[in-house]
């Protein structure tokens, strides 16, 4: 059965040593959306990322997540990314000694593999490493060096969606892509996506901040707050987040939960 | 019976029979030493966990086999070896191959390189240049607790010879390949003596390469000058079986002003145990030691470094590497000491080792001993698993589990490669580092020639 979603989360329920951390999470997203998640610190925005892309680090104890019609949560990690899932990590790790090439050629020619595709030659190659390098305005030098070792804050979050020009992926994940960024290097951050995308991605964006969602604009913005989207409306949310804070939400959330979070204590 | 007793009884009869045997053809500089050296080593013993440097190290299998043969192939034995035939792609060197540390033609073989450097066997260069190797020939190899390194200066017969004279400089690397070939079970004893005078320039490669399935078991002993504001560079491969046996002493001293590195990469090998000395003689010396090894199976590869700081204002780091799988086990016993008047010194020790399985084990004893004030020193060793962040990291980038394992191991060996002074060499150890890693290097598949 042909559906228009990319990607259905219901009831998602995920613990970190037996601490619930996501606690029902319901979220639906068409082919070609975007997508904002807001939300205060600790409300568990990057342990749904985690849980999206298959890192073990939360347990999922109940819901489903179907990706393309089929259900994500029993593919591994590797099998998602070629399956055209991409996280830009909110803190990207670095690799001594893995040179970005390598990486790179070796995570691309693993997909091209995946669709039955030879593995590119070295001078296509270069060519498309060249014409994506400069997409993202990163410098030459970075991709000569080992995975984010020795970058600073805005080259890594640069050289996370150098990667996502690399790959092409169908759902995009943005962790807080744009925290440390100065207002040049958020613009070519974003223009960066913008330019990837074709009409049928999908973006998740996890953003504290409205400035990253006046160049990438949502069609959706959903609040996350202790484990749950306890609202959700179009890109005007976001601007009012930004003038009132979160303490509103806080406040409206912990009164339409209160049952629930008598029964917590 | 202790098997230390029983392989000291038969060394002692071949002591025993030297009239005809080690002393014969032996330049009179090696026999000299060799009374002393024996009743030391029968002092010492061979090491055994009781003593500190072997402590991690059990030398039984090795040492308790039965050797059939103990001295230096005979000439029809370099028959073959001077047939074979290496190659590494872009990698330009001055090429010898040697037997089991022997260079072939004994007595005339020595010659000189274009550019100055003579390359050749001990024994001619006892009487090319007696008073050279006078000079420095069991100057270095000092050592009152290790009764291997007497064993070898009471048994040895021949080695390699390398001298750059002052101010030469060699314009390619010196290649050695060490062939271990041998139709018989042996244990042998190569003494090598290198010598870059005071401005001399040289690199040098040594490739052991086992090409036959018999047990070896070979110490060596290597004595190293730097003299002043001379730069000496050894890079050693070992790809060996899993019944050879290597023991490796090397003592590299050096003047003031001058440079050394030593790398050692083992690839394969039953029982490695590769110990460096550095001794920085004169100021503003400064010293590199590297390793990197990978183990699998019941392979035991040990690491020992000494530097000795005795002069002041010289710089030293050390830098081992180890990844084991299986039931492998390593050694990591790193020491830097800083004598009295070494002030100025800058000391660095770093010894990393990543454990694959539940089975493997490694030891790691990195230490300090300084005596004077003015020092900068630091050191660190770590044993772990692969980083599950960074693994993480490639597969969600679609690189399988395995393939990304294989990519942090790379990254984790190259830390040590990346040293290696020569690039064409670099990107041939790197490759070597990649097969090995993925199971398809065999001992006798490569050494870090490709051999027709
Ligand atoms: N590796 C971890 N171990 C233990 N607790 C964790 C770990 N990662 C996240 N948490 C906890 O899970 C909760 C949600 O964290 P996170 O998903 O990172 O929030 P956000 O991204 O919204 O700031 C926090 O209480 C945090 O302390
Ligand atoms: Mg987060």
């Amino acid at each position: 059965m042909q559906t228009d979603f990319l990607l259905q989360i219901k009831d998602l329920k995920a613990s970190i040593d037996n601490k619930e951390i996501l606690k029902g999470l319901n979220l639906e997203v068409k082919h070609g959306e975007i997508h904002a998640i807001m939300g205060p610190n600790g409300s568990g925005k990057s342990t749904l990322a985690n849980v999206l892309t298959g890192r073990e680090i939360a347990t999922v104890t109940a819901g489903t997540v179907t990706y393309e019609g089929k259900n994500l949560l029993e593919m591994s990690p590797e099998e998602r990314a070629r399956e055209g899932i991409f996280l830009s990590f909110q803190y990207p790790i670095e690799i001594p000694g893995v040179s970005m090439v390598n990486f790179m050629k070796t995570a691309i020619n693993e997909q091209r593999k995946y669709r039955g595709l030879e593995p590119l030659s070295a001078s296509d190659f270069l060519r498309l490493m060249r014409e994506k390098k400069e997409l993202v305005e990163i410098d030459s030098a970075l991709t000569n060096r080992s995975v984010n070792e020795g970058f600073s804050g805005g080259e890594k979050k640069k050289n996370e969606i150098f990667q996502m020009a690399m790959l092409e992926p169908r759902l995009a994940l943005l962790d807080e892509t744009d925290s440390g960024l100065d207002i040049d290097a958020l613009r070519i951050v974003a223009n960066g996506v913008n330019k990837i995308r074709r009409p049928d991605t999908s973006v998740i964006v996890i953003t504290h901040y409205q400035r990253l969602l006046d160049y990438i604009v949502p069609d959706y913005v959903h609040v996350l707050y202790d484990g749950r989207i306890v609202r959700s409306a179009g890109p005007e949310l976001a601007l009012e987040l930004e003038e009132r804070g979160y303490d509103w939400i806080r406040k409206d959330a912990d009164l339409s939960e209160e049952t629930w979070t008598t029964d917590r204590k | 019976m202790d098997y230390r007793q029983e392989v000291t009884g038969r060394l002692t009869e071949l002591w025993e029979g030297r009239e005809t045997g080690i002393l014969k053809g032996s330049p009179e500089i090696f026999n000299r030493y060799r009374t002393d050296a024996f009743s030391q080593f029968l002092r010492l013993g061979i090491p055994d966990r009781k003593n500190e440097a072997y402590r991690y190290t059990n030398l039984e299998k090795s040492f308790s086999h039965k050797y059939e043969k103990y001295f230096s192939p005979k000439p029809d034995d370099f028959r073959e070896a001077e047939r074979f035939h290496c190659e590494v792609e872009d990698l330009d060197v001055w090429n010898m191959v040697l037997l089991n540390g022997f260079f072939p033609r004994g007595e005339e073989g020595l010659a000189m390189l274009p550019g100055g450097i003579w390359v050749g066997s001990m024994r001619a260069a006892a009487k090319q240049f007696p008073s050279l190797v006078e000079k420095h020939y069991n100057k270095y190899a000092k050592n009152e607790k290790d009764g291997l390194v007497s064993l070898n200066t009471a048994l040895a017969t021949d080695g390699l010879f390398i001298y750059a004279p002052g101010n030469t400089v060699n314009s390619k690397p010196i290649q050695i390949v060490n062939l271990l070939q041998s139709e018989q079970d042996f244990f042998s004893q190569d003494r090598n003596l290198l010598i870059a005078d005071d401005g001399a320039r040289m690199s040098l490669l040594v490739c052991d390469h086992a090409i036959s399935p018999q047990h070896y078991l070979t110490n060596t002993v290597t004595e190293i000058f730097v003299g002043r504001d001379a730069s000496f560079e050894i890079i050693r491969v070992q790809n060996q079986h899993n019944y050879s046996g290597k023991i490796t002493h090397t003592f590299i001293h050096q003047e003031r002003d001058s440079y050394a590195t030593s790398n050692n990469i083992t690839l394969h090998g039953g029982l490695v145990r590769n110990a460096t000395w550095h001794k920085l003689n004169g100021e503003n010396a400064e010293t590199h030691s590297y390793g990197l090894f990978l183990a699998d199976r019941q392979q035991h590869i040990a690491n020992f470094v000494k530097v000795d700081h005795v002069a002041p204002n010289c710089n030293s780091t050390q830098l081992f590497k180890g990844i084991l799988d299986e039931n492998a086990t390593g050694a990591f016993n790193g020491r830097i000491m800083v004598h009295k008047d070494a002030q100025n010194t800058n000391a660095y020790q770093s010894n990393n080792n990543i454990i694959l399985s539940d089975t493997a084990r490694m030891d790691t004893k990195p230490q300090l001993e300084i005596y004077a004030d003015d020092v900068k020193c630091s050191h660190g060793a770590t044993v772990g698993q692969l980083d599950e962040n960074a693994l993480f990291y490639l597969r969600s980038r679609g690189i399988d589990a395995r393939e990304a394992k294989l990519m942090l191991m790379f990254g984790f060996a190259h830390d040590v490669v990346k040293n290696i002074p020569i690039e064409a060499l670099r990107d041939r150890i790197d490759h070597l580092v990649v097969q090995r890693l993925r199971g398809e290097l065999s001992y006798c598949a490569s050494c870090a020639i490709q051999c027709n």
